[in-house]
């Protein structure tokens, strides 16, 4: 079976020796799914409900390290979620919440091994997680942006059967 | 080769995922005396609050049957199973023959034995069909009774609080909750319950249900009388076994499973609400009738019948429950027994509770209320074993998280490995 089109699913990872603990990944994470896509300026002057950062920022001074959504190969969100709102793209490998149907029961918060999707509010009450940048072409703004290469993309070889 | 599936809520969904997973030929049936789709039944109190419409309840897209070659028998309600000749006979007569059979009919209300209870405008709240019926009388400034302070009780004050009814919530127990809640827990959520107008009467038990045909009020023990458009009963679930009673299927209060989901007859298999599986955190058959759980189980059997050697063995209870201003969630062990330990902590001005229940080195349960986000981490402490005798301290902090465990473990948690 020819497989040269199918993605593997990506993970980021974190170094937590070289991370500063700036969190300029939240802040590039935040416009980069804000209306104004990566305007900083824009997104921070002119929105008053800007969305939430996906990413998750651990510190305990000197220690720091970014943290965001796996896309589990066995996804606990996806199985413990009351909708079938939070869902393992087959293609993409990547975990997307549907946010339409997503209702804010939480139950996703309550599996997620990581502790890394939040409670949105923002607008209609949702659960918020990375999305792998997908709408920017599959290029994490948090990667791309920080500033000590704390933050790197592996590829994890997985190929599903599709 | 044939499955038959009994059941479509979401052991049933699980199945038809497992079975797919390694067998995409073979048919598959589903039978269902709901008339409906695949749709979350917990999704009920919402649409009954208008927050989703039935469209949006269904638990997988319309196209889910089509895809997984999967022919649904729906609004059809299965009689009887012959195991020997390996049939199921349908209401109508129809007998559709197996290979493999998963049983997954869940749930049902369990009716508590009071009089008058068989009185018109009185309704279960488990099904679609319960949140319609309860739509047609819960007009905004009607009055309702809710018998139950249990979570889908409370469910069913949200919505109804929200549709503008006036409600009051009685339960024989001194708290909220009380399988889940302390008195801290209970007191924070029935002063939120006032202040959204909901009166909350605890160790009050009713003696009768008043009116002519339809429930005009509830007459309590002490006397105090409620009057009510209509009451909502939540007084609990219990398996739904009725199919299958008096037959040779090995059951207790659920049917009973091993941890690859088979039953004591060869080639039948039970998940979901009404299985009696493995509980990690009892160590023993139990029910655990909770979404997640019932997909992992209906996954497994699904995949079983399809000819793998899966084993499940990681079901333990957890909730999530948003009532109304307050976010409660709860994992595992909730109540205080031999050898646990529990730590609480509540912060008034922020108004938040945590209690964790430590055996050994093991957390085995949480209450969170307010302070949820990093839930997920004490879940996975509990799921995994985790020994927490090292940073047991720093379970309570507010920006808990893996920083505060030992660098061998986080790496081994989150780093690359």
């Amino acid at each position: 079976m020819d497989k040269s089109n199918i993605t593997a699913p990506k993970r980021i990872y974190a170094k937590e020796d070289v991370c500063i603990g700036c969190r300029l990944c939240e802040i590039h994470c935040i416009a980069a799914h804000s209306k104004y896509r990566h305007d900083l300026i824009k997104t921070f002057k002119k929105l008053s409900k800007r969305p939430l950062p996906r990413i998750v920022v651990e510190e305990d001074v000197p220690l720091s390290f970014g943290l965001q959504c796996r896309h589990c190969d066995d996804p606990e969100c996806v199985k413990a979620c009351i909708t079938g709102a939070m869902q393992k793209d087959p293609k993409t490998g990547l975990v997307i919440n549907d946010t339409e149907r997503c209702i804010g029961c939480w139950t996703c918060i309550l599996a997620c091994p990581y502790g890394v999707i939040r409670r949105d509010y923002t607008n209609k009450k949702v659960a918020s997680k990375c999305d792998f940048c997908l709408e920017s072409g599959l290029e994490p703004a948090c990667v791309k942006n920080c500033p000590n290469e704390a933050l790197y993309i592996k590829n994890t070889i997985k190929y599903y059967d599709l | 080769m044939s499955y038959v599936i009994i059941g479509n809520s979401v052991a049933a969904v699980g199945a038809v995922e497992g079975i797919r997973n390694l067998d995409k030929v073979n048919p598959i049936v589903i039978i269902s005396d709901e008339p409906y789709h695949t749709y979350s039944r917990p999704l009920i109190s919402y649409y009954l609050a208008g927050k989703v419409t039935q469209n949006n309840m269904y638990y997988r897209g319309k196209d889910f049957y089509n895809t997984n070659n999967v022919e649904p028998i729906l609004g059809v309600k299965a009689q009887h199973i012959d195991f020997d000749k390996k049939e199921v006979i349908l209401e109508d007569g129809r007998k559709i023959s197996y290979t493999k059979l998963l049983i997954a009919t869940g749930s049902k209300p369990l009716t508590p034995p009071i009089e008058g209870v068989e009185k018109q405008n009185i309704f279960n709240f488990i099904k679609l069909d319960d949140a319609k019926a309860i739509e047609k009388v819960a007009t905004r400034c009607s009055k309702a009774v809710v018998i139950g302070a249990s979570f889908s009780g409370l469910k069913a004050v949200e919505a109804l609080v929200q549709r503008g009814v006036n409600v009051t919530v009685i339960d024989i127990m001194d708290r909220i909750m009380p399988r889940v809640f302390d008195e801290t827990a209970s007191s924070m959520a029935l002063k939120m319950l006032e202040k959204h107008g909901v009166k909350v009467l605890l160790k009050a038990s009713v003696e009768k249900i008043l009116g002519h045909q339809a429930a005009s009020s509830v007459l309590l023990k002490d006397g105090r009388e409620i009057p009510c458009d209509f009451i909502v009963l939540a007084a609990g679930v219990r398996c739904n076994t009725d199919l299958v009673k008096g037959t040779k299927l090995k059951i207790n209060r659920g049917i009973i499973v091993d941890t690859m989901m088979r039953t004591n007859i060869p080639d039948v298999y039970a998940a979901g609400d009404v299985a009696e599986g493995y509980n990690f955190i009892e160590e023993r058959n139990a029910e655990t009738p909770i979404i997640s759980n019932a997909y992992k189980q209906g996954e497994t059997a699904g995949q079983n019948m399809a000819g793998a050697q899966k084993v499940f063995d990681k079901g333990f209870i957890m909730n999530s429950m948003p009532l109304l201003d307050l976010s409660i969630v709860s994992a595992g062990v909730s109540s205080p027994g031999e050898g646990i330990t529990v730590k609480a902590i509540y912060n008034q001005g922020k108004n938040t509770y945590k209690k964790f229940y430590i055996r050994g080195n093991n957390l085995v349960g949480y209450l969170l209320i307010n302070d949820i986000d990093k839930a997920g981490i004490y879940t996975d402490l509990i799921r995994r074993k985790i020994d927490i005798s090292s940073f047991e301290h720093q379970l309570g902090r507010d920006d808990f998280g893996f920083i505060y465990l030992p660098k061998a473990l986080r790496s081994q948690l989150i780093l690359e490995c």
